[in-house]
């Protein structure tokens, strides 16, 4: 099962690879994983995808939190929640594709924040999903590159992954 | 509030290297094991100045490492260890990555190349902090002197609480610089808002576990190294004595139950007895205490303990359900839980006794009768088994044990009783073949009038022979009983078992004259061949209080280690002794 996970973490130099080398070290897989520093500065906050049955995602947070600088985590898949990514995408833009460039970014909410004579790039926010179809619906042919920032998560309700 | 006269504030100005010194002071360290290098010399310059902390000098740093473990396991204190940096810190990684596995409470200094150098690919540079990242509790890179204090603090808190392990310290040279001086003061308290282990078990958890324990037919406690590590043996045996319920004991283990003790059923795993093993296949209720679950006690995890439901008790939640599903999983101290188990047994709850399970034991002690252990005593040729009976009566079973890895591990965890903790020394989790000779140092410097014996073998020895120049230089009067079969005897054991006999490599050619060469570091060598002379000989060598005897001792080279449960196997599918009743 994929689950996706915030954790709090000492905003220190060393923490990220601590994450990622307990990842590589124990086998489990990671999907995708974004980190920031929060409002408060010496905390950074990072979301992780990862997937597996009940008792390797059980053994994953524990070795998380198991990481001196983890402060805190949460699966958020455990509860509703929200989720969102964010995409760019250089699109091929010459004078037959502009047309269909524009109507895909309609169809898909996203924003075109940079043109020139022969591409466009497009910005995207949406569910994980929904920029799959959008690379899907673009003709391959015209994908100059793509980037994506990996899932951001938070719990839907009152209460907040805080100190 | 009283205000604060002039004179009452003394402001002491240190530089980086005293502080460390001075921080190793505070926190109580008697020894520090290590070797000299360029990336240290500043510290080594503020150790020279003064005397309370006393350093080893040992031969490669992978002694300082395990000399440091072995002061560490035998008195509960952190051991610690200083080397350079490059070779230095990367030969500490076999004794950082030993004293991991097994738990052991560890601080490791490092030196590093300047701050301005770090990742320029300096002379003696390597990223320690990024190669020690996978074995050790935590670590720190040490960026301005200011922090040495605060660091050390946490390190050894970090060290020895909760579940313990190394902690390296990697510390650039220009952090130490004997020109820098800043004012020092030792924190007193330390809080870690992301470190908080657990003080406590869950009660509820605890009742509950008390009410199976009391309902079963077929219990077995198997304990490990976490009632040790927290000092628990005594609450262990006030609570199996209570109940009257078989106990069997990790390889890490031995000693927190008495070996001697009729309720003790023996090691259980790999090289487990016959009624340890055959107890966990058949037991309706598994207390497991401070162990982890490791593969060389479970066997294949599919036939493991078909017929139980599992209590346990630990302090790491990582342990819990990691390679075994537990049915009622306690999170907390084994000193603390097992002292609330006796009290909810205490407050009025109805014990059964060990006439309740009474069947249990008949059937224990039916396979018990099987004698698993036993072994050819008439061949003319020293057994190893033999060898190890001899030092249990030589020492009185009071020894201090260290060993290395291989056979003669197994033989001594089978043969040497230990009915106290801390006095087996091994390592179990990494298996660590070096580790024996140097642990041996460090659990002499701890025990200075005990009896240590280190038993190895001619394979691992060598590994990390160089230490015997350390034992000379500060008068640790080891006892070394090689049992010298000729072969890497597991590899050995191994190849005959599961190669048809191909021994590939494992014969130990052109071995020295391992009395010559004990006589060349300055100590005394014996060789003994005979069955005949071995309890005499032994005498003689535990006589000589004062000096480091060497015993080459030559054992039959094609023992095998029984029972042995081969890997993937289930605990009742176990290979036995030739001479054993059960084959």
């Amino acid at each position: 099962m994929r689950h996706i996970i915030s954790i709090l973490m000492e905003n220190e130099s060393g923490a990220l690879s601590r994450v990622a080398g307990l990842f590589s070290a124990r086998g489990y897989n990671i999907e995708s994983l974004t980190v920031a520093p929060t409002e408060d500065p010496t905390l950074s906050r990072m979301t992780l995808v990862t997937r597996g049955d009940e008792a390797i995602i059980e053994q994953i947070t524990k070795q998380l939190n198991k990481l001196v600088e983890v402060v805190k985590l949460l699966d958020l898949s455990d509860g509703p929640h929200i989720e969102r990514e964010i995409m760019m995408i250089k699109l091929k833009a010459d004078n037959g594709r502009r047309e269909e460039v524009f109507r895909l970014v309609d169809i898909f909410r996203g924003k075109v924040v940079d043109v020139t004579e022969s591409t466009f790039v497009v910005e995207l926010t949406g569910k994980s999903a929904k920029l799959d179809a959008f690379i899907k619906a673009a003709n391959e042919d015209s994908i100059v590159e793509v980037v994506r920032s990996g899932p951001l998560g938070i719990a839907r309700g009152s209460k907040g992954l805080k100190l | 509030m009283q205000p604060l006269r002039l004179w009452e504030v003394v402001v002491v100005e240190l530089s980086g290297a005293e502080i460390v010194i001075q921080c190793l002071k505070e926190e109580g360290v008697e020894y520090i094991f290590g070797y000299p290098g360029g990336a240290v010399l500043h510290i080594y310059d503020a150790l020279f100045k003064q005397n309370d902390v006393k350093h080893i000098l040992v031969r490669h740093e992978q002694g300082a490492t395990h000399a440091a473990d072995g002061y560490a396991r035998s008195n509960g204190k952190p051991g610690v260890a200083l080397v350079t940096s490059g070779p230095g810190a990367t030969n500490a990684v076999t004794g950082i990555a030993t004293a991991y596995m097994d738990s052991i409470p560890m601080v490791v200094l490092t030196g590093q190349v300047p701050s301005p150098f770090i990742g320029s690919d300096a002379f003696q540079e390597v990223d320690t902090v990024g190669i020690t990242r996978p074995c050790v509790k935590h670590n720190f890179l040490i960026k301005d002197v200011r922090d040495i204090a605060s660091t050390f603090r946490k390190a050894f808190y970090l060290a020895t609480s909760g579940r313990p392990g190394p902690v390296v310290i990697d510390i650039p040279k220009d952090v130490t610089d004997p020109n820098i001086k800043i004012p020092f003061s030792y924190p007193k308290k330390i809080k870690m808002r992301s470190y908080n282990p657990v003080a406590k078990g869950h009660l509820g958890q605890i009742k509950k576990a008390v009410d199976l324990m009391l309902a079963a037919e077929k219990p077995v406690f198997y304990t490990g190294g976490g009632v040790i590590l927290d000092n628990a043996d005594k609450e262990l045996v006030e609570l199996v004595q209570m109940l009257g319920f078989p106990i069997t004991s990790t390889l890490m283990g031995l000693g927190a139950y008495p070996g001697t003790d009729k309720q003790f059923i023996g090691m259980l795993g790999m090289h487990g007895t016959y009624e340890a093993n055959m107890a966990m296949h058949e037991t309706d209720t598994l207390i497991a205490v401070g162990a982890r679950f490791d593969d060389r006690v479970t066997g294949q995890i599919a036939q493991f303990c078909p017929n139980a439901t599992i209590i346990h008790i630990d302090i790491d939640p990582s342990s819990i359900s990691k390679n075994v599903r537990v049915d009622i999983p306690i999170v907390g101290p084994v000193k603390s839980v097992l002292g609330d188990m006796l009290q909810v047994l205490k407050d009025g709850k109805q014990i059964p006794g060990s006439d309740a399970i009474s069947k249990w034991w008949k059937q224990i002690e039916e396979w018990r009768g099987k004698r698993c252990l036993k072994y050819d005593q008439n061949s003319g040729i020293i057994k190893p088994q033999f060898a190890v009976e001899t030092l249990y009566r030589v020492t009185k079973g009071d020894a201090f044990v260290a060993s290395d890895v291989g056979q003669h591990q197994m033989f001594a965890a089978q043969f040497y009783r230990f009915d106290k903790p801390r006095r087996w020394i091994n390592s179990g989790g990494l298996g660590t073949m070096g580790f024996g000779l140097p642990a041996g140092m460090g659990i002499q410097l701890a025990h200075p009038k005990a009896e240590v014996a280190v038993i190895t073998g001619e394979a691992s020895i060598q590994m990390c022979i160089q230490e015997l120049a350390t034992c000379k230089q500060y008068n640790l009067p080891l006892k070394i009983l090689l049992l010298n079969n000729g072969y890497m005897g597991m590899v050995r054991q191994w190849q005959e078992f599961f190669y048809d006999g191909r021994y590939s490599h494992s014969y130990v050619d052109s071995l020295p004259d391992f009395v010559k060469l004990a006589e060349s570091f300055g100590h005394v060598g014996m060789k003994i061949e005979k069955p005949g002379e071995l309890e005499g000989a032994m005498q003689e060598a535990f006589a000589m209080k004062d000096r480091l005897v060497f015993m080459d001792v030559v054992v039959d080279p094609t023992e095998n280690v029984y029972p042995m449960i081969e890997a993937g196997k289930g605990h009742h599918e176990m290979h036995m002794s030739p001479g054993s009743e059960l084959v």
